[in-house]
């Protein structure tokens, strides 16, 4: 009875973590097709117009507009496309990388497994929000270029993880047995070790990209992000900075938007982890 | 010529505590299609040899330094050599069947996956294959069982799954290492009469390591018996069991319970195994011997024939008359 209430840990978590960023991904997905965003009109008579307005042309501005005028959920129904989209890219970057370079240095050990290991060190030493303004201001801003960026900055978290599967793995003794039986290295490796690391890096996953996103949003707030015309939302906060005292939700509403996204990311990982991660399940 | 033919083995391991010799200097044959039970208690050296021999010794901590393996002629311990055999040639059960198979994966597919592998079979003929293999090993309702994951099949019919993938691709040496260890007593027979007759069918050679001397007794050709990493008695089953010439060999003997006649205590053999960081002197089994004396603790015994015995049947010990006249 307890292993099954155990099995079950946190659904209500997942449920809703899943719910909310369902409704993100949906509205990111089809959004900008029914409320089209035109990153180079203006329209001066629509400016700073608060919540619930409706415009000069007929349209109804739920969450008002910006300071030239722009429909403010258009924007950021484009903007949840660039988080959603950079976010994964990252994740998919950087969980490559890190689960290829976590992998040969738990397997392989030795020299290799020390090389690595304190590249990662070096890496984690060094502010990672730092490291990303240099790379960006290197590369210019672009959004593969941030996902350049974010997944330099986030490659490590996969790494430590899939290194400390393949160390717990690589002894036991099915690896053995799969050797004894023919198996190359190769074959060990991705038969053997790389399935042991799929759900915890998919629990890492879940949390950091709520980080990424973060930073994302983080880096074009700071100018170094994704360019003007492509409107993430650290851009649309960044805009609004200086109407705080008179348009105030330029800023707060993407502000929000992207806090609710955040915090479920966090909770659905959370969750998953207290599901998931062995170390956390009692003997 | 032996099949397979290991000659001055050394391996050692790297601790914490210094340099441990956990086979030191073992040598022994297996000819073809003979059974051969490698016999010791823990920390004797049996399943290390038997990593050795598979390629599968834990590097880094463990090297092997001196010594040879040749199989069918062909040196195991050149580099590139044994990958190329292992499976086809040479396979291995393990002890926790459940640990040794690979638990994301169905059975079938693991089975079947050394036809694929290795025989370049196609999904559909790789699943018929392992059917065969299941049924052939006594799994049943095996067309049912296919799609099961390891942790669905009990111990005993875990360890047939690991048979069977052992012997998909028919090899001519099966090394067991303590196979039957983890099973329930009843389960344990079952899956003796399948290695044997498996072993009977298949015309293998089949090396049995274990520390349970009754489980080898109706099974092996030979005994190899192992005592802090070396060889100490060699022979045929029938005259090392019951004209022991190892003092350690005979101590074994007494400390098993009689099924019949009178219940006397059993004679445990005295002191404890060796700590392999600090060997004694010589022989060493010394400490726990009643017939140790001053040449027992300079000169470490070899194997040699015993005096009116057989010439295959072989003890390191410098007093095998002693021990020889006193049990029998």
């Amino acid at each position: 009875m307890t292993a099954r209430r155990r099995t079950r840990a946190g659904s209500a978590r997942i449920r809703f973590g899943f719910a909310v960023i369902a409704v993100y991904v949906v509205a990111a997905a089809i959004g900008p097709w029914l409320f089209r965003y035109n990153p180079v009109d203006t329209r001066t008579a629509d400016r700073l117009k608060p919540p619930f307005t409706r415009l000069s042309d007929g349209s109804f501005a739920i969450f008002g507009t910006d300071q030239v005028g722009q429909d403010l959920f258009a924007q950021m129904l484009q903007g949840a496309r660039i988080s959603i989209a950079v976010g994964l890219a990252t994740l998919v970057l950087a969980g490559t990388i890190g689960v290829t370079i976590g992998l040969a240095a738990g397997y392989f050990g030795g020299w290799l497994d020390g090389v690595l290991m304190r590249l990662a060190d070096i890496q984690l030493a060094f502010p990672s929000i730092l490291l990303a303004i240099f790379i960006a201001a290197l590369l210019g801003p672009s959004v593969v270029n941030v996902v350049i960026v974010l997944a330099v900055a986030n490659w490590v978290t996969f790494a430590r993880v899939a290194r400390g599967q393949a160390l717990a793995t690589r002894r036991r003794e099915f690896v053995d047995a799969s050797r004894t039986l023919g198996a190359g290295t190769w074959r060990l490796i991705t038969r053997c070790v790389l399935p042991a690391c799929v759900a915890p890096v998919l629990v890492v996953a879940t949390v950091e990209i709520g980080h990424v996103i973060l930073a994302e949003a983080s880096l074009s707030f700071l100018g170094l992000g994704t360019p003007a015309s492509t409107p993430s939302w650290g851009v649309t906060i960044a805009n609004g900075r200086n109407y705080l005292a008179d348009a105030w939700w330029i800023s707060t509403i993407p502000g929000i938007a992207l806090a609710f996204l955040v915090i479920s990311l966090g909770v659905l990982g959370d969750a998953l982890r207290d599901r998931y991660d062995p170390r956390l399940r009692s003997l | 010529m032996a099949l397979l033919s290991v000659r001055d083995l050394r391996v050692e391991f790297a601790t914490s505590g210094g340099v441990v010799t956990a086979v030191d200097g073992a040598s022994f044959d297996v000819g073809a299609g003979e059974t051969v039970a490698l016999l010791g208690e823990s920390g004797s050296g049996k399943s290390v040899t038997a990593q050795a021999v598979m390629g599968i010794v834990p590097k880094p901590a463990g090297r092997i330094p001196s010594g040879s393996i040749s199989y069918d002629s062909k040196d195991l311990l050149a580099p590139g050599v044994a990958k190329g055999l292992r499976g086809r040639e040479i396979a291995m059960v393990f002890q926790d069947p459940l640990s040794s198979l690979n638990p994301v994966f169905r059975v079938g597919a693991q089975i079947g996956e050394m036809f694929r592998r290795h025989r370049g079979a196609s999904r559909r003929e790789a699943r018929a294959a392992a059917l065969d293999l299941m049924k052939r090993v006594g799994i049943p309702a095996a067309s049912k069982r296919l799609d099961d994951y390891p942790h669905q099949f009990s111990g005993g019919m875990r360890q047939r799954v690991m048979i069977a993938m052992a012997l998909a691709l028919s090899p001519r040496l099966l090394i067991a290492d303590e196979p039957t260890t983890a099973l329930d007593v009843t389960v344990q027979a079952q899956i003796m009469d399948l290695l044997t007759r498996l072993q009977a069918e298949e015309g293998m050679s089949l090396v049995l390591i274990t520390h349970d001397l009754g489980v080898v007794a109706g099974v092996a050709d030979r005994v190899i018996l192992m005592y802090a990493g070396r060889v100490v008695e060699t022979g045929p089953l029938r005259e090392v069991y019951e004209h022991s010439g190892h003092p350690y060999t005979s101590g074994l003997m007494a400390s098993i319970p009689a099924l019949e006649g009178p219940r006397d205590r059993l004679v445990p053999i005295q002191g404890s195994p060796p700590d392999l960081l600090d060997l004694p002197s010589g022989c060493s089994f010394r400490p726990r011997c009643q017939y140790a004396d001053e040449q027992c603790a300079e000169v470490e015994p070899v194997l040699r024939q015993l005096p009116d015995r057989a010439s295959t049947h072989q003890a390191a010990c410098h007093h095998p008359e002693g021990v020889l006249t006193d049990v029998h």
